[in-house]
């Protein structure tokens, strides 16, 4: 008996036709394309692009060269260099990251004890030459004034989390 | 005019010229649609959009495709027999566009209007073989090699149970002129009282023409891409247009064997004649799309076993059913 049924079952291409009615379904569902450089995917308010250095509402600099960014770098890719400025004040003469280098791992954000170095939701930042990934500190403060409203509001959501 | 164009040789060439060139300009054109037709028909069933930026919904997206192709460079290898090696795309072109000369798209409407029609594009479409063949030997390639290999056994194979199909559909008309085997479904579509055989047809027509589930000549996964691994430029565009348009003469085939050919369902508008044959192709075409999208690629093995072990003895014991019955009822067309 399970001979027959097994039999009648392929002969009738059951299981073809119910993949094929799969198929259908799919042909006239909802595509999940979106088209790219005219809309994107959303992103979460932890995602980690491209870096950028920020500034108290004030204009100074957040940055106090503690070189915590520094030091817990996997890939090595900041580099630090720091002398007390005329006011007394310690603060970075040389602040560059290679984004060559870089891993995109987030901890540089994490370590910063000021919210100085964030990591924004800025994806599309490719260029046409090595040289110009090489980021030095000018780079990375434009960022942060290009960025600043969405990087507080991405820091104010994760607030409760960290 | 009249006379000019029957009575002297000039004109008949114009002509014949013109005929061809009257069926085979919309082929190409058709075979150009019917490879964004398969990226757009994929692409929806894998929740995609498929090409849209060329053009108004991508739709110039074939020209744009076949600029590209012709503008590379052929590339013919070290090792390769070169007089095979550019002979083979073009005998695989040229049997592709060859077949439809016996194609009645018409009532009428038939270029060689032959009384072997049906043993002719039985024979052209079994020729196909020799392109993928001699393309696979002239590469000097293990995995073009492999792929003709492939392709010769599996057309031979499938090629039997469709010459079974084939004879069932003669017995019921008593004819091999395919315009005669469409006038013959007036009455009554084939694909009803051979239903099965209708299937088994229209699974050997992905077989013959290469086409997923049955394209492991071509394998991309194992083999590459099989026998025309080492073409480029327009010697892969010979064997790509050669390949799709096979799809729609075996579609053609299938239209005119079992769906009626150019006359529409229980005789409505026969004024439509050809738009009737046409969307017949374009339904089936998109059967083999919609195939191609839903299954994963037969094993050798496998598809040996499904040639010979279940096509072949099934189509043999209908094809004894239906000349029994023939016989038994007296239905034999010519008797």
């Amino acid at each position: 008996m399970a001979f027959i049924d097994r039999t009648a079952r392929s002969l009738l291409l059951g299981e073809l036709v119910s993949g094929m009615g799969l198929t259908l379904r799919y042909f006239f569902g909802r595509k999940a394309t979106i088209n790219y450089p005219y809309e994107k995917g959303p992103i979460g308010p932890r995602f980690k692009g491209e870096h950028a250095l920020r500034r108290y509402p004030n204009g100074e600099e957040r940055c106090i060269a503690c070189k915590l960014c520094e030091a817990i770098c996997p890939a090595q890719a900041i580099t630090i260099e720091a002398e007390p400025r005329d006011d007394g004040s310690r603060r970075t003469t040389r602040y560059d990251i290679d984004m060559t280098k870089c891993i995109y791992c987030g901890l540089c954000e994490e370590a910063c004890p000021v919210d100085a170095i964030v990591e924004g939701p800025n994806f599309e930042f490719a260029t046409e030459t090595r040289e110009e990934l090489l980021y030095n500190k000018d780079k990375l403060l434009e960022n942060g004034d290009r960025w600043e409203p969405e990087l507080a509001r991405r820091l104010e959501l994760d607030a409760p989390y960290r | 005019m009249y006379d000019f164009f029957y009575n002297t040789n000039i004109g008949l060439v114009i002509l014949t010229v013109a005929e061809a060139l009257a069926l085979l300009v919309p082929l190409l054109i058709g075979v150009a649609y019917l490879t964004y037709a398969e990226r757009k028909v994929l692409a929806a069933m894998q929740m995609r959009k498929g090409p849209n930026v060329v053009g108004p919904f991508g739709l110039f997206q074939p020209f744009a495709d076949a600029i590209k192709m012709v503008t590379k460079e052929t590339i013919i290898p070290s090792g390769a027999n070169r007089v095979l090696f550019l002979l083979a795309p073009m005998l695989t072109f040229m049997l592709a566009m060859l077949a439809w000369a016996v194609v009645p798209v018409n009532d009428g409407w038939v270029s060689a209007d032959i009384n072997v029609g049906i043993l002719y594009l039985f024979a052209i479409s079994s020729l196909g073989v020799y392109g993928i063949i001699i393309a696979g030997w002239a590469s000097n390639s293990k995995y073009a090699f492999l792929g003709a290999m492939r392709s010769a056994a599996q057309m031979v194979s499938y090629e039997v149970s469709m010459g079974f199909v084939l004879v069932t559909v003669m017995l019921c008309v008593g004819s091999l002129n395919l315009s005669d085997i469409v006038r013959a479904q007036q009455h009554m579509w084939f694909c009803i009282p051979l239903f099965p055989m209708f299937i088994i047809f229209f699974i050997s027509a992905l077989a013959e023409t290469n086409r997923s589930p049955f394209d492991l000549p071509e394998g991309e996964s194992e083999i590459v891409a099989g026998f025309f691994v080492e073409y480029s430029s327009m010697s892969f565009g010979l064997f790509f247009l050669g390949e799709y348009a096979n799809m729609i003469l075996m579609s053609g085939m299938t239209a005119i064997l079992f769906l009626g050919g150019w006359m529409g369902p229980f005789g409505l508008w026969p004024q439509l004649g050809v738009l009737w044959f046409i969307l017949k192709i374009c339904a089936l075409l998109f059967v083999f799309l919609w195939v191609r999208a839903t299954f994963p690629r037969y094993r050798y093995d496998q598809l040996m076993r499904l040639g010979w072990k279940v096509f072949l003895p099934f189509s043999l014991i209908w094809l004894v059913l239906t000349a029994g019955a023939l016989m038994a009822f007296g239905w034999l067309p010519n008797a």
